[in-house]
């Protein structure tokens, strides 16, 4: 079931990658913009995936998990908000990042409130996203929209991870 | 640095990076098909066209649908919305816009699922959602645009 699955997953990328290669060679623009956007993507990811993937080994094999448990785990203060918030904020590249952190967080024993607010914060303020905006939209907009959604994040992740754990939920994947 | 204190760790480290990346590449491939296919479909003069529209709600509607379904990196998105708003395209619609975009991912859809599992994904999404309107109402009351 498992494999089989991989396999479609490599026919389509098989397949896709000889829909680009033909479109270059018969000239077919649309394919040919397809293709220029997927290599723009990629080398974008080149760049940030790597780091990110050590950045996660690392942090598996340095931290002790006692420690994330006591931060993080299910004891902690409501400073574990303010800690994941921190976390976020420095963490490059996009949501797609998140979700492998997200996981090593979960192994070492955070909290599933704890690891839902990592993820909604990276999507809200990473802080050259922020410096950015900031710059194009003007501050009043950057900080209405981080004093708005951050504690909506807080309260939701807080319910969801709550729901979660009555629901006996694991992430499996990240058990292996 | 870690290198220099403990070698073993730093191997093993590697090696957990290494596999998990493996692991988790046709995933990240999948998605980039659909991004590149989606952002042909939806260029930016789609998106200005439907954002700028006179109608305040069809352009609000519009802007979470379009940026629900895309991702973008930063570096595109802030720029195309400041060109958005020299054309007078309402602060509401553009903060619906950029923070759909950034919290809500139909396209990252396989990436979430493969890491949370389905249910979860949807939940989470669905929830994003809801805070990334909620966000553009309140930027639209602020900046007088809703009353």
């Amino acid at each position: 079931m498992k494999k089989g699955r991989i396999n479609i997953n490599i026919t389509a990328i098989f397949l896709y990658s000889a829909f680009i290669a033909f479109s270059f060679v018969i000239k077919f623009n649309p394919g040919k913009e397809i293709g220029y956007t997927f290599f723009t993507f990629v080398l974008f990811m080149i760049k940030i995936l790597p780091c990110a993937f050590i950045l996660i080994g690392l942090f598996e094999v340095w931290i002790k998990k006692e420690k994330v448990e006591k931060h993080l785990g299910k004891d902690a203060s409501m400073l574990s908000f303010l800690w994941v918030i921190l976390l976020a904020a420095t963490t490059v590249g996009g949501i797609y990042v998140a979700f492998p952190v997200a996981c090593s967080l979960y192994k070492k024993g955070a909290n599933l409130s704890v690891i839902f607010a990592y993820i909604g914060a990276v999507g809200l303020c990473r802080i050259p996203m922020t410096v950015f905006e900031a710059s194009f939209m003007g501050v009043k907009f950057s900080l209405i929209r981080l004093f708005v959604s951050l504690p909506l994040v807080i309260i939701s992740s807080i319910w969801l991870g709550r729901y979660l754990e009555k629901r006996n939920y694991t992430m499996m994947e990240c058990m292996k | 640095m870690s290198f220099i204190i403990d070698k073993k760790k730093t191997g093993k480290a590697l090696r957990i990076a290494l596999k998990k990346c493996i692991k988790i590449l046709p995933v990240f491939l999948t998605m980039l098909i659909f991004v590149s296919f989606v952002l042909y479909l939806i260029p930016d003069e789609v998106i200005s066209r439907y954002l700028g529209n006179r109608n305040m709600f069809s352009a609000f509607v519009s802007a979470s649908v379009l940026g629900s379904i895309s991702i973008m990196p930063g570096f595109i998105v802030y720029p195309l919305c400041g060109i958005l708003l020299k054309k007078h395209v309402a602060y509401m619609v553009l903060s619906a816009f950029s923070t759909t975009l950034m919290m809500v991912g139909v396209l990252t859809y396989p990436v979430e699922k493969a890491y949370f599992g389905m249910r979860v994904t949807v939940i989470r999404n669905c929830i994003s959602l809801v805070i990334a309107v909620i966000v553009a109402l309140v930027t639209g009351l602020f900046f007088g645009e809703l009353l």
